[in-house]
């Protein structure tokens, strides 16, 4: 599988040059087409992709690469979410507030990752889903009501900026976890998600590959949820905290293709896609239907879209 | 505090550490046997409580009777969960299996939770039996009798799955798969059975911990995720090879949590499970309930 996360780049002049002309086309096209629509339900719709995009890339990084599965995104999400919103509404710059929301997610990702990440097995899953479900009791106990913007923020209120700011986002979301399989830590990172065991034998530091792995991963959950608070003009203070984040990251990710770069980059457009079609038409069930793809796209073909794609391409090479 | 209060704020530890160690119990035995994860524990416990609702409801029959009805109705689910997901799950093995079952039972819990929110409506359904206010009153300190018997209920049913797993056939068979998988199949033991007893014998005992849930507190659709939060944490507290240590670590974090919220606040009381969980794991990651 590392390989696989390599394969963008095939032998051929006209290969190597079609993947690279093939993103900038697919950049530029996310660049102006919202502004050339410039329609409010396009702006938001291309919004939860790129939020999606940086959640499942959040993801992948932590569980696709390092092999470490988190069941409470949530929670680093929330506390991005929380973090700036407060700092923000408090009278902080908002960029300033954005990034410490996101480092809030990165030192409360540490708490829970030094001590789970020392033993091997589910200890991680379980501290990562403990800890999202108690921020979501405390928060939802101690400030029951909805979080809202003042009339200032709402008079200055500009649905492009937001967009532009999540789509920064889930470029350098993806470009570091390109930069990160291309550094010397990928070959550790990498090595332990296949064999953790093994890779502690070679001599693979495992506790700072997998801290190193969650810290990415948590800073940019952390700085997704920052983004959610800066779009949205009101919601519940708990309503970051769901679980439906975690869970909607983990269903992109093998949607896309698990240890895949391009992986939630197709899986949250597909998602997105999907799911207001579906919530139109079915409401609440939807989120059931999606439960029994994730289970069936788990259990029968945990390659997801992009492995699919593969195999397509090879059966028309051998022709 | 005065002295009442305290043995008071004790005793409800207690009576909520019952449905805690019955609800942890059922998902160590199915962690011990399967080795795997079901985080769609909490769903059943809720299921369990709907079943109880609607028995009463509609038969009248009292909540604790009911379990002759809650019990036989989830092992059911508990098979056909067992045969339609979870087989698939325990082929694997080692890590790849605690994954996957982690991740499947995951996606298992919006799928349940989300039927049961259409199915059921999302509101909060609960059960006033008529002796709901009614209890015994020892030296100032009230002892209310649902509370009494859901706890009463709890240790019988640990002692007799002690019983069980200890002096009958099938329980021993269960014990041996979970020692090693691999002998107790060479032995003559099917496997599969003893898989699919566990598990519905784990969807059995969340049963019993809805029942005790809706008669005290009250079930939703939603609260399947913080019960089974609870029993992870139970589990890991007690250690994940010790199955009926669960018990007696369910009751500890019941007392734990009862006193943290007189002391601290009642709407923090929730973070002293999780710091719990993470001192044990940096202090006695074999668990607090293990011989070794």
């Amino acid at each position: 599988m590392g390989e696989m996360a390599l394969k963008l780049t095939s032998s051929g002049l006209f290969r190597r040059w079609l993947g690279p002309a093939g993103i900038i086309v697919l950049i530029l096209f996310v660049f102006f087409f919202p502004r050339l629509m410039d329609k409010q339900n396009i702006w938001n719709l291309f919004f939860l992709i790129c939020l999606h995009i940086s959640m499942g890339q959040s993801w992948n990084i932590l569980a696709g690469f390092a092999g470490q599965s988190s069941l409470g995104h949530a929670a680093f999400f929330g506390i991005g979410a929380f973090i700036t919103r407060t700092l923000w509404f408090d009278g902080i710059p908002f960029a300033l507030a954005f990034l410490i929301g996101g480092l809030a997610a990165v030192a409360f990702a540490m708490l829970i990752g030094a001590p789970t990440f020392r033993l091997r097995g589910a200890y991680f899953a379980i501290g990562t889903l403990g800890v999202a479900e108690v921020l979501r009791i405390t928060v939802s106990q101690n400030l029951p009501f909805i979080s809202t913007m003042s009339g200032p923020l709402i008079a200055a209120y500009d649905l492009p900026v937001r967009y532009y700011l999540s789509l920064g986002l889930a470029l350098v979301t993806t470009l570091a976890a390109y930069l990160l399989l291309r550094s010397r830590w990928s070959l550790g990172i990498l090595a332990l998600r296949e064999d953790e065991g093994a890779a502690q034998a070679t001599g693979v530091h495992v506790l700072r590959h997998k801290l190193l792995a969650l810290a990415l991963s948590s800073l940019f959950a952390g700085l997704a949820g920052g983004a959610f608070a800066f779009q949205q003009i009101s919601y519940y203070n708990d309503a970051p905290f769901s679980p439906l984040w975690t869970f909607d990251a983990l269903l992109i990710t093998f949607i896309g293709g698990l240890g895949t770069l391009a992986g939630p980059v197709v899986g949250a457009i597909f998602f997105i896609l999907v799911r207001e079609q579906l919530a139109l038409n079915l409401g609440e069930v939807h989120q059931a239907i999606f439960g029994i793809l994730f289970i069936l796209i788990v259990l029968v073909f945990p390659g997801g879209l992009v492995e699919a794609w593969e195999r397509i391409r090879k059966s028309f090479k051998r022709k | 505090m005065s002295l009442e209060s305290f043995a008071q704020t004790l005793l409800f530890g207690l009576f909520v550490g019952g449905i805690y160690g019955i609800a942890a119990v059922g998902l160590s035995l199915v962690f011990g046997v399967l080795k795997m994860l079901n985080i769609a524990h909490g769903e059943l416990l809720m299921l369990g409580g709907y079943v109880s609702f609607w028995v009463f409801n509609v038969l009248g029959m009292d909540p604790f009777a009911s379990l002759l009805i809650v019990i036989p109705v989830l092992f059911l689910i508990g098979l056909a969960l067992d045969r339609v997901v979870y087989r698939h799950v325990v082929r694997l093995v080692g890590e790849e299996k605690i994954k996957n079952s982690l991740l499947v039972s995951f996606g298992l819990t919006l799928v349940i939770q989300n039927l049961a929110r259409w199915g059921f409506t999302p509101d909060e359904r609960t059960i006033q039996v008529s002796y709901a206010g009614a209890g015994l009153n020892l030296l100032g300190v009230t002892l209310p009798y649902t509370r009494l018997g859901g706890l009463a209920i709890a240790l019988v049913v640990t002692v007799l799955l002690h019983f069980f797993l200890h002096r009958t056939y099938p329980g021993k068979a269960i014990l041996a798969t979970a020692e090693n998988w691999e002998s107790a199949e060479l032995a003559g033991i099917n496997i599969h059975r003893v898989y699919m007893l566990t598990f519905a014998l784990g969807a059995s005992l969340a049963a019993i911990a809805g029942t005790m849930v809706i008669t005290t507190y009250g079930i939703s659709p939603s609260v399947g995720i913080l019960w089974t939060l609870k029993a992870l944490i139970i589990v890991v507290l007690a250690g994940t090879g010790s199955i009926l240590g669960a018990f007696p670590a369910g009751l500890l974090l019941g007392v734990v949590e009862a006193l943290s919220g007189a002391f601290i606040g009642q709407t923090y009381r929730e973070v002293i499970g999780l710091v719990m969980f993470l001192l044990v794991l940096i202090l006695r990651p074999q668990g607090l309930f293990t011989r070794h």
